[in-house]
């Protein structure tokens, strides 16, 4: 079966006055048609900038310089301006970070709704879309006379909702959704993530949920990925994840999580994640890794399959070491 | 409550006129020059008025002003006659009252108001709104910058160098006037057509004039609505650019200036004014400045106040209709 | 093993340069400034050159198109470069002299009304009150009444001989001090809460010392702007009242002079010098003070610098 999303080579840097911040680094991802991926990261590790490459939004001045990004067997980085327009919330859809802003105020929601049909398809009735509509809000759990409303008579998890429901109105085959609980208390948090669940699994899309709430992670996704300074560091199952990390970094990152049974000392990672304007030669992490050698230094490792379907990049697990 | 919202708006209106009609009586009062006395003055010289004519006038003046009853008095009268929108009578053009003289004189001024406004707000923010907009083309935000050139310079400036380069020396269009001598005014199309040639200059130097000051502000709109989150999405969701322009990003931008529309009004009918009497346009301005030319002073009175009140009621008027537009904005 | 490598020293460009670099980059306030300077130099010019006198009526041979010619005739000495009206006004001199009546009551209006601006928002803003609610009340009430209307009541009424431009600064400064009034009242209102004035209290810094060493300071660059703003106002707002025939009659106040040109209709008899030179003079003035406007908005508010 072929990956229902293929990532090879993504390169996007930003070139700023005081220099160039390579925010990807030829990156490489597979996702499989219904799996869902939790994509986790420190601030700056190219979370949000992978979501935009792969929404073709990546604005001056940053530059996708390289790679490709195919969803569906269509490769979004060769499609010209119009048919990356269609393709965008057809095939490929995106729930925004804090949707408290997303909604046009001065736009009835069923307004907002129909507009994002009918410029993609062109010959359902007005009824049909109407109707579409409607459904799509049943199925985040509004009610039908949403449709009516205008964004501010909406409760901050009813309009993450709506944008929920926005981006399942074309059925599209890849769903990123940007941290779409952060702006939101724990209980509607879990409202919206269970709405996004079973959307998911009656559409069979395939989800890339971005966050940095390992709590979040470990409920709802199948394989997690974890980046730094741009790089992908791991991609493992869930279970594999957080009970054996591979790489330091999620070593760090899941041994610093809160415990039941470990009431110890918490474990925070010294030091500070790099500049993207100066990230250290070789492994990005090496001046903070405790198990850092000295290939570290000066090569990049490669990300190798290790453990049958486990994907690390660390000098620890080549051969040779 | 919408009813107290009423209320209160109506109760700010008529302060306001209080204030102006206030104003406007005290102010005369203040210096001891007396027209009456003037004119006079000026009738003995030039031997016009015939003497029995001259009584009435006073008499009325008098009555209506009580120059021999005491000053609240007098004011408590004055306010009266206002409130009756009884604003005496022209000195220079017995018996016509002022109130006739504004009421012939004011379609030519709500015409080219009228026309004045709505085109120098529809030209100006649609330009700045693409001036504002990145992915417009760069010959079109360049259109922007000569408006804003012209910003600083009153309308009635402009008036004068249309009428040198188009009127006097290209003869494209007639020195002023409303229509032409000797065509006698009907409801025919070439009246009509005429009326709107001799127009294009005046409403050309008002729109000149005021443009300006919306292309800057609606561009200034522009930059802080570009960044706004549901612009943002409404590319995610894959609108085409011409759909984001229109719906996202102009409605927005747009809402903030109507309230500006109102001020705007204000400065529009002083320099409209001024515009008009260039241009001998049988408008209220032209009659004010004849008023103060003859030291009509009733005439003047009586049109400042007009004006004052017309200003006033426009711009509470604009603020009712502002909440119909947005629909973040509750009756209370 | 890297080696540190010696990076030099930043060259720190001269004054002048900042100076000229800025200038380059703000272009609204180096035009203003530039007409600015180019009226001056025009204006001192003609005051060393042209009689003064020949720029009230009856001192110039009337109706004579602009020309560098001599008049022979000895009744009529000088030349017109500018022509001459009606009336007989040298036109040259009656610009010169004009500009500075101009100048002359824009300044004057202009800093008399910053000064009470300031004074008058400073006081409602900091002591608050009743007074501050009276001075904001009147100030909203006396918004949607056109100013100019007003000011036209005002000037019909005086006595026509008791018009000069000094009784015109007045009228216009009458109605002008609302604005910077409530914008310095509302700038110190944010002002007093900020933290420097309540560490300076707690400091024991009299009110005085509040008043002038902290908050006045910070005030200046808005007080600068009101006073550049009041200035075109006073410019703006004294030329049209004297288009509509209400300045100093006899001066040759530049809207004086158009407005008697237009009665005189001056388009209809060819005289199109007469209007043209004030209209052009008007045109400059205005357009350079509503440019160091924009300039100094640049310069306060950098948010506003170069968003495209």
């Amino acid at each position: 079966m072929t990956p229902i999303l293929q990532i090879r080579d993504l390169q996007v840097s930003y070139y700023t006055d005081l220099g160039r911040a390579v925010a990807l680094n030829r990156v490489n991802l597979d996702l499989n048609a219904g799996e869902k991926l939790g994509l986790v990261g420190e601030s700056g590790s190219g979370k949000s900038t992978m979501a935009l490459a792969m929404m073709r939004m990546i604005k001056p001045p940053g530059r996708i310089e390289s790679g490709s990004v195919t969803v569906g067997g269509v490769d979004l980085m060769t499609l010209n301006e119009e048919e990356m327009r269609d393709a965008r919330l057809s095939r490929i859809a995106y729930i925004p970070q804090g949707a408290m802003n997303s909604l046009n105020p001065v736009m009835r929601i069923g307004a907002q709704m129909v507009d994002a049909v009918r410029a993609h398809t062109t010959n359902m009735s007005k009824d049909d879309v109407v109707e579409l509509c409607k459904k799509s809000l049943e199925s985040v759990d509004l009610k039908r006379n949403v449709y009516e409303m205008y964004a501010h008579e909406l409760s901050g998890g009813m309009k993450q909702r709506v944008c929920i429901a926005i981006g399942i109105l074309l059925k599209p085959q890849l769903i990123i959704a940007d941290e779409p609980t952060s702006a939101l208390d724990v209980v509607t948090q879990r409202q919206v993530m269970e709405t996004i669940d079973r959307v998911q699994k009656e559409m069979g899309t395939a989800v890339i949920l971005i966050g940095h709430d390992m709590g979040l992670m470990a409920q709802f996704v199948d394989k997690v990925a974890v980046m730094y300074a741009g790089r992908l560091t791991e991609v493992s199952t869930v279970k594999d994840m957080f009970s054996t990390p591979k790489h330091p970094y999620a070593q760090a990152l899941i041994s610093s999580l809160p415990n039941l049974k470990n009431k110890g000392v918490f474990q925070g990672i010294p030091g500070l994640a790099p500049s993207l304007l100066r990230i250290p030669s070789g492994c990005a992490f090496h001046p903070r890794c405790p198990q850092c050698m000295d290939i570290c230094k000066s090569e990049i490792p490669a990300v190798r399959t290790v453990d049958g379907d486990r994907l690390v990049a660390c000098h620890l697990y080549s051969e040779g070491a | 409550m919408k009813l107290r919202l009423i209320l209160r708006r109506v109760a700010f209106l008529i302060m306001v006129v209080w204030a102006a009609s206030t104003i406007t009586f005290f102010i005369p009062r203040m210096s001891d020059r007396n027209p009456i006395r003037e004119r006079f003055a000026e009738l003995a010289r030039t031997g016009g008025f015939s003497a029995s004519d001259l009584e009435v006038i006073v008499a009325s003046y008098n009555k209506k002003f009580g120059l021999d009853k005491p000053l609240w008095e007098q004011y408590v009268d004055y306010i009266g006659s206002v409130a009756r929108l009884d604003l005496g009578v022209s000195l220079n053009r017995f018996p016509k009252t002022v109130t006739d003289i504004i009421y012939e004189s004011l379609p030519w001024t709500i015409v080219l108001l009228f026309v004045s406004a709505i085109l120098s707000f529809v030209i100006g923010n649609l330009l700045g709104a693409i001036a504002a907009w990145p992915k417009s083309p760069a010959w079109m935000r360049s259109v922007a910058t000569p408006f804003i050139m012209f910003m600083g310079v009153p309308p009635v400036l402009l008036a004068i160098f249309l009428l040198f380069f188009l009127a006097f020396r290209l003869k494209l269009f007639p020195l002023g006037q409303a229509y032409s001598t000797g065509i006698a005014p009907d409801w025919s199309f070439s009246f009509i057509l005429n009326v709107a040639w001799h127009q294009v200059l005046p409403a050309v130097s008002m729109i000149l004039g005021s443009v300006g000051g919306w292309v800057l502000s609606m561009r200034g709109m522009g930059v802080t609505i570009q960044g706004e989150d549901y612009v943002n999405f409404a590319e995610h969701k894959g609108l085409n650019g011409r759909t984001i322009f229109r719906d996202y990003y102009l409605r927005n931008a747009l809402l903030p200036q109507v309230t500006g529309f109102a001020l705007a009004l204000g400065s529009l009918i002083t320099s409209g004014a001024v515009v008009e009497s260039l241009y001998a346009l049988p408008g209220l301005g032209s009659k004010l400045s004849q008023a103060i030319q003859a030291n009509d002073f009733l005439v003047i009175y009586g049109i400042v106040l007009f004006i004052t009140m017309s200003v006033a009621t426009l711009m509470v008027l604009v603020e009712f209709l502002y909440p119909l537009l947005d629909p973040r904005i509750k009756y209370d | 093993m890297t080696t540190a490598t010696t990076i030099a020293p930043p060259i720190q460009p001269s004054r002048w340069k900042l100076l000229f670099g800025y200038l380059r980059r703000n272009k609204s306030l180096t035009i203003g400034l530039g007409i600015i300077t180019f009226l001056v130099i025009f204006t001192v010019h003609g005051f060393l050159t042209v009689d003064q006198a020949r720029a009230y009526p009856l001192k110039a041979k009337p109706k004579q198109p602009p020309g560098v010619l001599e008049f022979s005739n000895p009744d009529w000495p000088g030349k017109l470069p500018m022509g001459s009206d009606f009336f007989g006004r040298d036109m040259h001199a009656a610009m010169v002299k004009g500009m500075w009546q101009t100048a002359l009551i824009g300044v004057i209006a202009g800093a008399l009304g910053t000064f009470i601006g300031v004074v008058l928002g400073f006081t409602s803003a900091y002591f608050g009150g009743l007074f501050d609610t009276i001075v904001k009340g009147i100030c909203q009430i006396l918004t949607p009444i056109p100013v100019f209307m007003i000011q036209i009541i005002i000037a019909a009424s005086l006595d026509k001989r008791d018009v000069t431009i000094f009784t015109m600064a007045g009228i216009v400064v009458m109605l002008a001090w609302m604005g910077p009034t409530l914008v310095i009242r509302s700038q110190v209102l944010s002002m007093k809460e900020r933290q420097f004035v309540s560490v300076a209290k707690l400091s024991g810094v009299g009110n005085g010392g509040i008043i002038f060493g902290e908050i006045l300071p910070n005030l200046l660059p808005f007080i600068a702007a009101a006073f550049v703003s009041q200035v075109f106002n006073g410019v703006f707002s004294s030329f049209y009242l004297a288009i509509v025939g209400l300045g100093p009659l006899r001066e040759p106040l530049l809207g004086n002079i158009i407005w008697a040109a237009q009665s005189q209709g001056a388009f209809f008899n060819g005289w199109w010098w007469w209007p043209i030179w004030p209209a052009s003079a008007m045109v400059l003035i205005l357009s350079a003070l509503a440019l160091i406007n924009m300039g100094l908005d640049e310069l306060a508010n950098p948010r506003i610098r170069r968003t495209e």
